[in-house]
């Protein structure tokens, strides 16, 4: 399955996003992700966890005949493999491109470098060497993977014993772990990968880019470098200009980042050893977080909220207030209008209520009827003046069914509504009864 | 190889050049007939032949047309007689693969490839003698052959492979420098702004030097691009010449 591509929303707002220096993570523009690095419970065997991106690194050794060519010098071999379970755009069995580009440049940084003594991996001169395998699997793909396979690889190659061996005469005696214990291999230096994102023709930069930041990038530059401050491997990728400048200034910051990587990788390799010792749990399954409810669980994302209040305010502060929110009333009918279009039509229900308030008003009427309708209008009409000085006076109706609806009142009746005339008042009455019709005609 | 002095103290190389002179280069373009452009290329002792074809509708699958630019597509071969050991496999290992995709890259920065969408442009090189600098004779030979086909490029694309030993930066390393394992660059560059299309290297060299050896790579690089533009005035005086007849 091909990787589905991102959309030019997602791309242009990625980009805009870089431009003005933030990543959808809460990263500065050189900041790595979270290194984590746990170990197996046998010699060599790691998983490093760069932010979501994992890499499990296994390493292995064999007695083999050496090379014609090199009679004295051990082998050492590097694989990666991209299974589908990274992501679902890596086949099986496929060397794509990409994959090939990967191996090569973990070989040219760990083999090319000379960062493990082969020399001392021979056991007899041109009859038998050690040959070890370095096997790299990615289990999640979440970008950057040449950085973590790189750090996977030195990680459990610097982890790994290999058996010992003794020679007496013609006779080369390989011993069990338990009989002597294994030795771990020599390593002159730990080359790490630094991976640099360049986007819109090399204008921005970013450090350790993410997957989502990968598929934006015009080109990309790799640089393999030990705490020593020697590089190992340069890589440039993409079709995208350098200039020597960049290449310099990305050189400084790899420094920075290996030598901070470097410290770490240490401090986990002192950690196990001193668990091992200790005869502590070690393993995958002690490294794995205790999490009995996995569902619900979001990880913080840091965002930075430094001095978000004040901008806040500032924006209140800028911003008009709030236009009043008064939409033109539709008239449907001479003496009718109503502000928006509704909702369903409920008028079944509110015909029986409304006969039933009618009736009620009716009642009242025996009592006083029409002051308290007076009164009522009185009241409305003033605060419809407060809300609207429109030519047309509004009345709004508090019924809560008909809070949408206004019913406009001619000015004429209105002052007839004022001088509380009960004749004239009952009049009121029964014409806006008859506007009540009228609208409901109208809807 | 710890015998050998890559350096004298005099300042000569093994093969009697100084630290920053090239290897002698002759070149020649349009050396096949059916091919859209072709150059051979010598650089001392290696030798490549690039021939071009297009651009021209893609081949094989469609699924592969880009819709706002051409593919470039390379395939990097080495006859099995151009080392020292016969080769098995001409293409097609991890080195050749590796080296294909740098040459894709290279040549997909410079070409203007947003000239010929939904095109496809061809470049198969091969190294007929292995001496050292491979990757850069074969830049340097696809550039000629792209010439020679007129497709347009933003620039010349020069490669020049420099090393480090001593204190010194060696340019145009041979088969023997380069087997020694010290560092060595390899430099891609558009010597009129100076901008880098491949940068590649190996072994260690410490981050100090880095700009020393990038400066020489790029003067090494300018010097090839001045021999390359004269072979491309020479051949197209030629061809005017024959024309005019």
């Amino acid at each position: 399955m091909r990787e589905p591509p991102l959309s030019n929303c997602e791309k242009s707002f990625l980009l805009k996003a870089i431009r003005e220096g933030k990543r959808l993570d809460g990263r500065e523009t050189y900041d790595y992700r979270n290194i984590k690095i746990s170990f197996g419970t046998d010699y060599g065997c790691c998983i490093v966890e760069l932010g979501r991106t994992r890499v499990l690194g296994q390493v292995s050794c064999e007695l083999v005949p050496p090379k014609v060519n090199r009679p004295t010098e051990g082998i050492i071999f590097f694989n990666l493999e991209l299974s589908p379970m990274a992501s679902p755009a890596f086949e099986l069995g496929r060397q794509s491109e990409l994959l090939i580009k990967l191996n090569r440049l973990l070989e040219r940084c760990l083999r090319n470098s000379k960062c493990i003594d082969t020399e001392s991996l021979c056991v007899v001169a041109g009859e038998k060497v050690w040959q070890v395998r370095v096997d790299l699997h990615l289990l999640n793909h979440e970008g950057n993977i040449i950085d973590a396979a790189s750090i996977a690889a030195i990680v459990a190659l610097s982890h790994f014993r290999r058996h010992d061996v003794s020679i007496q005469g013609d006779e080369v005696t390989v011993y069990t772990p338990e009989e002597r214990e294994p030795v771990p291999l020599s390593i002159h230096h730990m080359p790490i990968c630094v991976s640099f994102a360049f986007f819109q023709q090399g204008t921005y930069l970013l450090v350790d880019p993410s997957d989502r930041e990968e598929r934006v990038l015009d080109g990309m530059l790799v640089i393999a470098m030990n705490k020593h401050r020697e590089i190992c491997t340069i890589q440039s990728s993409g079709g995208i200009m350098l200039l020597k400048e960049q290449v310099l200034r990305c050189s400084k910051i790899a420094g920075v980042k290996v030598t901070e990587i470097t410290e770490l990788i240490q401090k986990a390799l002192e950690n196990d050893k001193k668990i091992r010792k200790e005869g502590g749990k070690c393993g995958f399954v002690e490294s794995m977080p205790q999490q009995w409810i996995t569902a619900f669980k979001v990880e913080k994302a840091p965002v930075d909220v430094t001095d978000v209040e004040e901008k806040a305010e500032g924006i209140l502060s800028r911003a008009e207030p709030p236009a009043e929110a008064v939409s033109k009333p539709v008239l449907w009918a001479t003496g009718t209008a109503q502000i928006g279009e509704g909702l369903e039509s409920s008028w079944r229900d509110m015909e029986e209520e409304e006969g039933q308030v009618e009736d009620e008003d009716d009642e009242g009427a025996i009592d006083d009827p029409t002051l308290a309708v007076t009164q009522n209008i009185e009241m409305e009409d003033i605060s419809g003046k407060e809300e609207k000085k429109s030519d047309v006076d509004v009345v709004v109706l508090s019924d809560s069914e008909e809070e949408e609806v206004i019913i406009l009142e001619p000015e004429e009746s209105r002052i007839h509504t004022r001088s509380k005339h009960p004749a004239d008042s009952s009049a009121t009455k029964t014409t806006a009864g008859k506007k009540k019709r009228k609208k409901k005609f109208a809807l | 190889m710890a015998g050998l002095e890559l350096l004298s103290d005099q300042g000569y190389r093994l093969d009697g050049r100084k630290a920053v002179e090239l290897r002698k280069i002759q070149a020649r373009m349009g050396v096949f007939a059916q091919a859209d452009g072709s150059a051979y290329i010598e650089q001392g002792n290696t030798k490549a032949l690039a021939v071009v074809y297009g651009p021209h509708e893609i081949r094989g699958s469609r699924s592969k047309a880009l819709h706002d630019r051409a593919v470039v597509n390379c395939q990097y071969s080495m006859a099995t007689f151009s080392t020292g050991e016969r080769k098995r496999r001409p293409h097609g290992d991890r080195k050749s693969s590796e080296m294909t995709l740098h040459l894709k890259q290279t040549f997909e920065a410079a070409i203007l490839t947003q000239l010929y969408p939904r095109s496809q442009i061809d470049i198969y090189v091969q190294i007929l003698q292995a001496d050292g600098g491979n990757y850069c004779a074969c830049v340097n030979a696809a550039t000629l052959a792209i010439m020679d086909a007129g497709i347009p490029m933003r620039d010349y694309v020069c490669a020049c492979s420099t090393g480090f030993i001593e204190d010194t930066p060696l340019v145009d390393l041979c088969y023997v420098e380069e087997a020694a394992g010290g560092p060595q660059l390899a430099l891609a560059l558009l010597p009129k702004s100076e901008q880098i299309a491949l940068l590649e290297m190996n072994s260690r060299l410490h981050e100090d030097h880095l700009e020393k050896v990038l400066d020489a790579a790029s003067k090494a690089c300018r010097d090839v691009y001045a021999v390359l533009d004269r072979v491309v005035r020479d051949h197209v005086q030629e061809v005017c010449t024959l024309l005019g007849e």
